[in-house]
């Protein structure tokens, strides 16, 4: 153990770990591709019932969530260039920021669902299954799954920000082996972007 | 760094880390370590397949109830197949081969993530274990085949859950392989190895790992999709609820049939390491060989429908599948045909793994050609469902994948253990196996064009005769199976010690000790511009 300890010590690559994460980013992309193949399908197939149902969302609580994430995006970049510039306290704070922010979006995100509930739509209510039509039960029930995995890649990509942060604090992530912070970039990028897609498509195509 | 080099003498089996016993084995990041863990752990679950499959033939010996009922026949076939396919052909070799060789024929250490590697094991295992849960709890062991077909995946009691959760964590397991290998190749290679220097086998588990990252995702989604159904009912495939259970075959052939190739693939890669080896020859068409290989990782994605043509789709689809179906065996044909031309006039030296090989290509021709006739439009509609299908099925998957996992096992075996197996045994191993193959799967090709259906326990009389022969088969099969099995795990342990290069290979891994030192190489090997893996005078 001791002697891989050694190797991987030697081997520490930026651009394996980097073309990891890209590789990696790929199945995240077709992960959700396969969703999106499933809205797009049931989109052609009820269109009305699509819209109808899209009008229930609310638009407003989406677009904050939308400008959220985009500033965390950006504070998350930031935080990769100022721990180039070795400013390890404005790094530690933007990440602080980007943290944050991701957890704002989850409580909206938690408001949001809990009205859906309070008004009696969830996968499989009785309400939902009785007095809508099917489209928008299928409309409904990809919303949850979509946003729900969604809500999922934030926690994960909460937890990869907060391992990276603490390794900058104990100094094993810095200037010159940063590959774990610009990972946790591209990972909250990713998220960011699959919300990008998300949002107008259940928010603004009514 | 001279405690390196002490460290270094010690082979990989014996080396002693930080841990003992078992957990030197399952905490070790060591390539050759993990490589032998899936070994052990996939001929484990390999034997509980082949042992289903035996009952499955048992029962088709006399038409009627033989041993099971229809429950626990369809029981049977579903865990035969989930076992066998996520949890034998789909990891086998790459799981097995490659993490043991890849990192030693590119001239490296280790691959580029040594931690990540160990976690894909741990993944397969948990997959394993989630699998077995759902055969052991609950309502009876799944009943839907090993593609959970919808509606009836979500509408069935028996415990399927489980199942799909291990299906989704062992695709885990097999995406991060993946990931990790298309690093490794990208970023290990050693100085002077530039890619048309690259071993065939390292090209093959190149394309591999593409569609095991590409593909693999979107069979996760669709299994994560039917198990919400089964929770909450999201509709998506109920058509109860508007849903398209087609959709879930789409979704789930899109990532099923690459698959098929994930699987093929590094059986290709192998046999072309083992026939130039074999017949002391440059390999005919080397550029051919990765092109083939490319081409079939490409279009092989494309070819999905064929699973569904006569399950609703329309006829400009099913041409186009049916089309590109055919385009995709041309790479296949290529390939048969260079190693074919390799052996011509190759100073031939015949042993076990060649005699594996040359069965190998036997064996695939015939399950590619039969596979046309499943591709051809008309005449799928007539053997569709049928044993035929079987029978194509198996002669690809465990004729094709199967067989080149033999010749693997005894080309490299004297390199992963040290020691040398017994000829004799293993070339009787072989012959009982092969003709126990052909007996079992054979008679299927008849069955299936006479009519008989596939998945029923129960078959009409005039099917008699050719099940007979099938069940036969199988026990003759075994039988080999048994001879070659023993005589491996005997010579692990008692075989003569193997030479550096038994088989006078010229690929890296046969510069090192056998068996390899801890790190491979004492120091980075370095290719010279007219060296190169095939490079037989």
């Amino acid at each position: 153990m001791e002697q891989n300890a050694h190797i991987e010590h030697d081997h520490y690559d930026a651009e394996a770990s980097k073309i990891g994460m890209w590789l990696f980013i790929f199945t995240e992309l077709l992960l959700f591709g396969g969703l999106f193949v499933v809205y797009s399908v049931y989109r052609y197939v009820n269109p009305d019932a699509f819209h109808l149902a899209a009008e229930e969302l609310n638009t407003t609580i989406g677009a904050v969530n939308t400008i959220l994430l985009l500033v965390s995006s950006m504070t998350i970049a930031m935080s990769t260039s100022t721990l180039q510039y070795k400013k390890k306290g404005a790094t530690l704070a933007l990440l602080a920021i980007t943290t944050i922010i991701g957890i704002v979006f989850l409580v909206n995100k938690y408001f949001e669902w809990g009205v859906k509930f309070s008004h009696g739509i969830w996968p499989g209510s009785e309400h939902l299954l009785n007095d809508f039509s099917q489209g928008e039960i299928l409309f409904f029930g990809l919303y949850f799954v979509m946003t729900g995995l969604h809500a999922l890649h934030i926690i994960i990509g909460l937890v990869i920000i907060l391992v990276a942060a603490y390794r900058i604090h104990k100094g094993t992530v810095n200037e010159n082996r940063a590959a774990l912070l610009e990972n946790a970039g591209l990972y909250w990028h990713l998220v960011d972007l699959i919300w990008i897609f998300l949002f107008p498509l259940f928010y603004l195509l009514t | 760094m001279q405690n390196e080099h002490a460290a270094n003498e010690a082979n990989y089996l014996k080396y002693q880390g930080k841990y003992k016993g078992l957990f030197a084995w399952i905490f070790s990041t060591d390539h050759k370590r993990i490589g032998l863990l899936y070994l052990y752990s996939i001929m484990s679950m390999f034997f509980i397949g082949v042992l289903l499959g035996l009952a499955m033939k048992f029962e088709l010996l006399a038409p009627g109830k033989t041993i099971m009922d229809a429950q626990t026949y369809n029981a049977t076939f579903t865990v035969h197949g989930v076992i066998m396919i996520f949890m034998v052909v789909v990891p086998g070799l790459p799981a097995i081969f490659g993490n043991f060789l890849l990192p030693i024929m590119i001239g490296a250490k280790d691959v580029a993530f040594p931690k990540l590697n160990l976690l894909s094991w741990w993944l397969y295992m948990i997959g394993v274990f989630l699998v077995i849960a759902a055969l052991l709890f609950g309502n009876g062991a799944p009943d839907t085949g090993w593609t959970f077909y919808a509606p009836y995946s979500f509408k069935t009691g028996t415990n399927l859950l489980p199942a799909i959760f291990g299906a989704f964590v062992l695709g885990f397991s097999s995406i991060l392989t993946g990931l990790n290998f298309l690093v490794t190749i990208h970023r290990m290679r050693c100085p002077g190895l530039t890619w048309s220097k690259l071993p065939l086998f390292v090209w093959t588990l190149y394309g591999t790992a593409w569609i095991q990252l590409l593909a693999t995702p979107v069979v996760g989604i669709t299994l994560v999709l039917v198990a919400l159904e089964r929770f909450f009912g999201i509709g998506v495939f109920d058509p109860a609820l508007g849903g398209d259970p087609i959709l879930y075959q789409h979704l789930f052939w899109i990532y099923s049939h690459p698959a098929v190739y994930i699987m093929i693939l590094p059986a290709m890669g192998a046999i072309s390491e083992i026939i130039p080896t074999f017949s002391q020859k440059q390999i005919f068409g080397y550029k051919a060989i990765i092109a083939s290989t490319m081409a079939i990782a490409f279009v092989g994605y494309l070819v999905w429908g064929h699973h569904m043509f006569t399950a609703g789709m329309s006829g400009t689809a099913q041409y186009y599948f049916s089309l590109l179906t055919f385009i995709v065996a041309i790479p296949s044909a290529i390939k048969v045909f260079n190693w074919i031309s390799t052996m011509y006039k190759g100073a031939i030296n015949v042993q076990t793994p060649l005699y594996w090989g040359a069965s190998f290509i036997f064996v695939f021709m015939i399950g590619g050609l039969s596979g046309l006739v499943l591709g051809s439009l008309a005449t799928d509609v007539h053997v569709h469902d049928t044993a035929f299908v079987v029978a194509h099925f198996h002669y690809i998957v465990f004729g094709g994948v199967g067989f080149a996992f033999f010749a693997a096992i005894h080309y490299w075996f004297p390199k992963i253990y040290g020691r040398m197996y017994q000829k004799s045994w293993a070339n009787t191993g072989w012959l009982v196996f092969f003709i126990g193959f052909l007996a079992l799967y054979s008679p299927m090709f008849y069955l299936g064009m006479a009519g008989m259906p596939r998945r029923y326990y129960d078959y009409l009389d005039e099917f008699h005769s050719g099940n007979i022969l099938s069940t036969f088969g199988s026990w003759i099969m075994v039988t080999g199976l048994v001879i070659i099995v023993v005589n491996l795990v005997r010579s692990a342990r008692k075989g003569k010690p193997a030479e550096m290069d038994p088989w006078h290979s010229k690929t890296l891994e046969w510069t090192v000790p056998s068996p390899p030192p801890l790190e491979n190489f004492d120091d980075i090997p370095v290719i010279a511009e007219d060296d190169g893996p095939y490079n037989y005078k």
